[in-house]
């Protein structure tokens, strides 16, 4: 009888599976991310490697010494034991961070920029006692910009009532909105001493929250060349909400990383961090194999760094709370050594 | 490497080689935490500070990010802004 291996699923719950079955989950899910998207699987070499590591008892895996790589952040700043800068400094001094992120907990570029002042004050006290590069990170959230929250009109509303042109003209006049915020804050940051700002889920709203992010990052590269610009996504596919949004001649609905990078590359960022939502109804395996499939057409052709998300529900990490830690070094670790990572 | 990926858009290989070759080690130098724990001292970049190990009279922080941007040639932002703000002429 095979022996069964403590993994998890998709949710974090804890189970066991065979050598078999975990081989079969994994072939199961590269085979899914590979129909999807139109790319190729993963190879059976690649999928013999993550069953190795999968099939470890070990509680946690990492990468070979010399195959280290950098690790940006979302929130490591976000005031959850002392103040927000000494939350920097423990990620700083005691996790070994290579670079930090202060952000604010209501963290959408709608939100910070009613309190702008306060966070390039503390964008700046925080460069003085850190020496590790200091991002400025929050959402796009195109959905804030839309009534009652915003000014737009609720294209969520108005979609189901079939008043298509009415949604679709909800949605550009939000991008204008948010697209003056994200600059103003970038500007504010810049100007504070930071070194990057991140737009973290970009798209999360659909193609319209893509272009917004999109052409922020042109305009802030226009007036900043130095500034550290890091694009992560909110998920593997872009939705059409609009439908009709395009960047650069390129239709946005619709584009996997791989396209999704080319044009985050061409808006101007430095970092692209690709993301593929985790299905909590199925193994780790089978989402890391998934995962891999679907990112590793832009390892191919990559001119920037590519720093993939890998945490709650992204990246093959469970969607759970408290991550466990043989599940996120498991996924961490098979996306540097599959896939030949920048970052995570 | 961070600074040289988020700052330059650098890949990791050549943000490795970049940094290895500016500060006089070797790649797997990069990853050894005693080797680099000499580099940081002897080049001021700053280290990791704990109750045992204090070194209150090297360079940390905004100090030790002045040593990084010479040492790696790299421009960063803070310090330019400290310069500035501090009014010191030069680096």
């Amino acid at each position: 009888m095979e022996t069964q291996h403590p993994t998890r699923m998709g949710d974090g719950a804890l189970t066991r599976m065979t050598r078999s079955e975990l081989r079969a989950d994994l072939e199961e899910g590269t085979l899914a991310g590979a129909k999807r998207a139109k790319v190729p699987p993963l190879t059976a070499a690649e999928l013999d490697h993550l069953l190795d590591i999968w099939a470890s008892p070990a509680r946690f895996s990492a990468v070979d010494i010399g195959d280290e790589v950098v690790l940006t952040y979302d929130g490591s700043g976000s005031k959850t034991v002392g103040t927000r800068t000494q939350d920097l400094q423990i990620y700083e001094q005691m996790f070994g961070a290579d670079s930090v992120e202060l952000a604010h907990v209501d963290y959408s570029f709608k939100a910070v920029k009613t309190i702008l002042p306060h966070e390039a004050q503390n964008m700046k006290d925080a460069q003085l006692v850190l020496t590790v590069p200091v991002m400025y990170g929050a959402m796009p959230n195109l959905g804030l910009y839309s009534r009652p929250d915003g000014p737009a009109p609720n294209w969520s509303e108005l979609l189901p009532l079939a008043r298509i042109d009415e949604a679709r003209a909800a949605q550009e006049e939000a991008i204008e909105h948010a697209v003056k915020d994200m600059v103003n804050v970038a500007d504010a940051m810049w100007e504070a001493g930071a070194d990057g700002i991140d737009f973290d889920t970009a798209g999360a709203a659909g193609d319209g929250d893509l272009l917004a992010t999109l052409l922020a990052v042109e305009r802030i590269r226009a007036a900043h060349p130095d500034m550290g610009i890091e694009v992560g996504m909110a998920g593997e596919f872009v939705l059409g909400v609009h439908g009709r949004l395009e960047y650069q001649g390129v239709r946005l609905a619709g584009l996997w990383p791989r396209q999704q990078m080319e044009l985050v590359r061409r808006a101007g960022a430095t970092v692209f961090g690709p993301a593929v939502n985790v299905n909590t109804r199925k193994s780790g395996a089978w989402n890391i194999a998934r995962a891999l499939t679907l990112v590793k057409p832009c390892m191919e052709v990559a001119e920037i760094p590519v720093h993939m998300n890998v945490g709650m529900g992204v990246g093959a990490v469970p969607m759970s709370s408290y991550l466990p830690l043989d599940a996120v070094s498991r996924a961490s670790r098979a996306c540097v050594d599959i896939l030949r990572l920048d970052g995570l | 490497m961070a600074r040289m990926q988020i700052t330059r858009g650098m890949r990791i290989g050549e943000a490795k080689t970049y940094v290895a070759e500016r500060l006089g080690v070797t790649i797997g130098d990069l990853s050894d935490p005693l080797a680099m724990a000499d580099v940081r001292a002897e080049r001021r970049l700053g280290r990791i500070t704990t109750f045992e190990m204090s070194y209150p009279t090297e360079s940390s922080a905004m100090e030790a990010k002045f040593r990084i941007a010479e040492v790696l040639d790299v421009p960063i932002n803070c310090v330019r802004r400290f310069r500035e703000h501090a009014g010191i002429d030069r680096l």
